[in-house]
């Protein structure tokens, strides 16, 4: 199959791009940012999925398969471009999906779509709305471009369209939203929450989008590793000291001291938890994830002596 | 509750073991799943422990009527101030049980929103009460604790403590949907331990939760009384878990009017107008 990955200078876009050629199909993707060294079968043009450049490569190769990876989710993107290149990117490649006719299209989406509350469930599963919208307004192109995604359904029912919700990715490569928190040796949590964390590893992850497009993968699913996992295990588990706070002094201090500059959204995905079912992936793919919840985080926090 | 993951609380090496053989899908941490912890557990028990059987006087009948294993519901009445009913219930599931099982109780939202109690009550099994939850753990053969009475039921003034408020009716669509068995009990003595004169309304709303009860003596400190739990057979309820609420109305009036036939025979029982081997718990 002849597949175009946008966003595939990511850590996750490269082991995409990777199994992708490694199992015989012929890979071209699109990214502003560079990727200097790519495997041999894989093509990089360094364009802006909204321009006319990355229309050509849909025009020239007329991909068979599409896989969607280039969205912005680290919230300190200023947001304004985050909403522009998250929404407005997502509608030009589903457009250009339609026009140079491609078949099998898997828009990679986040399980952070269904919002962490007090009130919410846990183990999502697919048919609910995302419900924390109004809490945390800066995730809304995210569930914006999730909800355009699965509206391809029915816009252009001739392409095959998956809109996967993929949890939380941890890993080697050490890139995505929870590498990202627990990037020092001190993680802030907030005192008196221990929320579950549900992730994947990122090798699992990769290949489970190569399985959502060669089993011509159509509809929306949630697609996680092993099952959850209390902050507080993650932390001690990846040789971190967890760093509690009270909620209502991390919030003036967010982006001082050297904490990260979030929105006060975010603390709700520090204190309650975000935790999906995703027995209809599997069912429909086969999906068996490889690395259990132990080899993934010591996966993350490598041999004893590397950089933390 | 106390926070048992901030204070270092001991724990009992012998309920310990026990809580080893609660059968749960524990993984390497011992986690599970749904994120409860079996170290927490064994603290919890530990003191759950020492109020079960030495500082309260519980007496249990018809323990036999809870499934051992598989998807239940036990459904009773509130009775005492705040949620004592629902800690000795639990108390019960591990001690008078065999093999011990973890009743997982459906909370108040409140609860995940105050600093922790939300972290403990997530690690113990005791999730907020919605529906999403309940089906997913019943599914899971779970047994999960429920009081269709919710906050009002706590709320009882210590002259209505052996009445029954208003009673919801997702248990029952909840019961039908999943086809678990309930288990009706009657929980009496609560009142006597936490008698409640006033609550306060406003002062809980001003701190986050529902009320604030006020007894005799001023806070809610439970007096060390005599505390019954009746566990009356299991009820299988057949129909369509979306019929209109005048079809379900039905079902809960049934299981209601068992709860309060056990609530007759408890007061009775404790006011020596009747023996145990009187007991119809059928």
């Amino acid at each position: 199959m002849r597949v175009l990955v946008t966003g595939i200078a990511g850590a996750l876009g490269r082991e995409v791009a990777t199994r992708l050629v490694a199992r015989g199909h012929e890979v071209v993707g699109v990214d502003v940012r560079p990727w200097y060294h790519p495997p041999d079968g894989v093509r990089v043009v360094q364009a802006d999925i909204r321009k006319r450049p990355a229309e050509d490569v849909f025009r020239t190769m007329r991909p068979e398969g599409l896989v969607h990876m280039a969205t912005v989710t680290h919230l300190t993107h200023r947001s304004r471009e985050r909403f522009r290149i998250n929404l407005g990117g997502t509608q030009a490649v589903f457009d250009h999906c339609n026009a140079y006719g491609v078949e099998q299209a898997v828009f990679v989406g986040r399980h952070t779509y269904y919002g962490a509350g007090p009130d919410s469930a846990l183990y999502h599963t697919e048919a609910e709305p995302p419900m924390a919208v109004h809490a945390f307004p800066e995730l809304s192109d995210l569930v914006a471009a999730d909800l355009y995604a699965g509206s391809a359904l029915w816009r252009y029912p001739v392409i095959d369209t998956s809109v996967l919700r993929l949890c939380y990715t941890l890993g080697p490569l050490r890139q995505g939203t929870l590498a990202a928190f627990l990037r020092g040796p001190r993680v802030p949590t907030i005192l008196g929450f221990d929320p579950l964390f549900h992730f994947i590893h990122e090798f699992d992850a990769a290949d489970a989008i190569v399985l959502a497009l060669e089993r011509r993968l159509r509809g929306v699913y949630n697609v996680s590793g092993p099952p959850p996992v209390p902050l507080s295990v993650i932390v001690r588990e990846t040789g971190r000291t967890s760093i509690p706070l009270p909620a209502a002094l991390v919030r003036p201090l967010l982006g001082r001291f050297g904490l990260p500059k979030l929105p006060p959204g975010a603390l709700e995905h520090v204190k309650y938890p975000i935790v999906i079912d995703s027995t209809a992936f599997r069912r429909a793919t086969g999906f068996v994830h490889a690395y259990d919840e132990d080899a993934t985080m010591s996966a993350f926090r490598g041999r004893p002596g590397d950089p933390v | 509750m106390i926070p048992a993951s901030l204070i270092p609380l001991p724990t009992n090496a012998d309920i310990a073991r026990r809580v080893e053989r609660i059968e749960l899908p524990w993984n390497r941490h011992g986690v599970d799943p749904f994120g409860i912890d079996r170290a927490e557990l064994a603290r919890l028990y530990t003191l759950l422990g020492f109020f079960y059987h030495r500082y309260f006087d519980v007496k249990v009948y018809g323990a036999h009527n809870v499934p051992p294993r598989g998807r239940a519901m036990l459904v009773g009445n509130h009775s005492g101030g705040w949620a004592l009913d629902a800690v000795m219930v639990i108390a019960s599931a591990f001690f008078d049980l065999e093999p011990p099982r973890l009743a997982q109780g459906m909370a108040e939202k409140f609860m995940q929103r105050m600093p922790f109690l939300a972290w403990f009550t997530s690690r113990i099994g005791q999730f907020t009460g919605l529906p999403e939850n309940a089906v997913r753990l019943l599914e899971e053969d779970r047994l999960v604790l429920v009081f269709p009475e919710g906050a009002r039921g706590t709320a009882k003034l210590y002259r209505d403590r052996d009445s029954l408020v208003g009673f919801g009716t997702g248990f029952v669509r909840l019961a039908l949907q999943t086809g678990a068995p309930i288990v009706p009990f009657a929980f009496v003595g609560g009142g006597e331990a936490i008698p409640t004169v006033v609550n306060l309304y406003k002062l809980g709303r001003m701190i986050g939760i529902p009320y604030v009860p006020v007894t005799p003596w001023g806070a809610a400190i439970p007096l060390p009384v005599t505390l019954q739990i009746l566990y009356g057979a299991p009820i299988v309820l057949e129909g369509n878990p979306h019929d209109t609420d005048d079809v379900i109305i039905k079902h809960v009036d049934r299981v209601k009017a068992r709860i309060a036939a056990l609530i007759v025979q408890a007061r009775e029982l404790r006011d020596g107008k009747r023996r145990e081997a009187e007991l119809d718990l059928s």
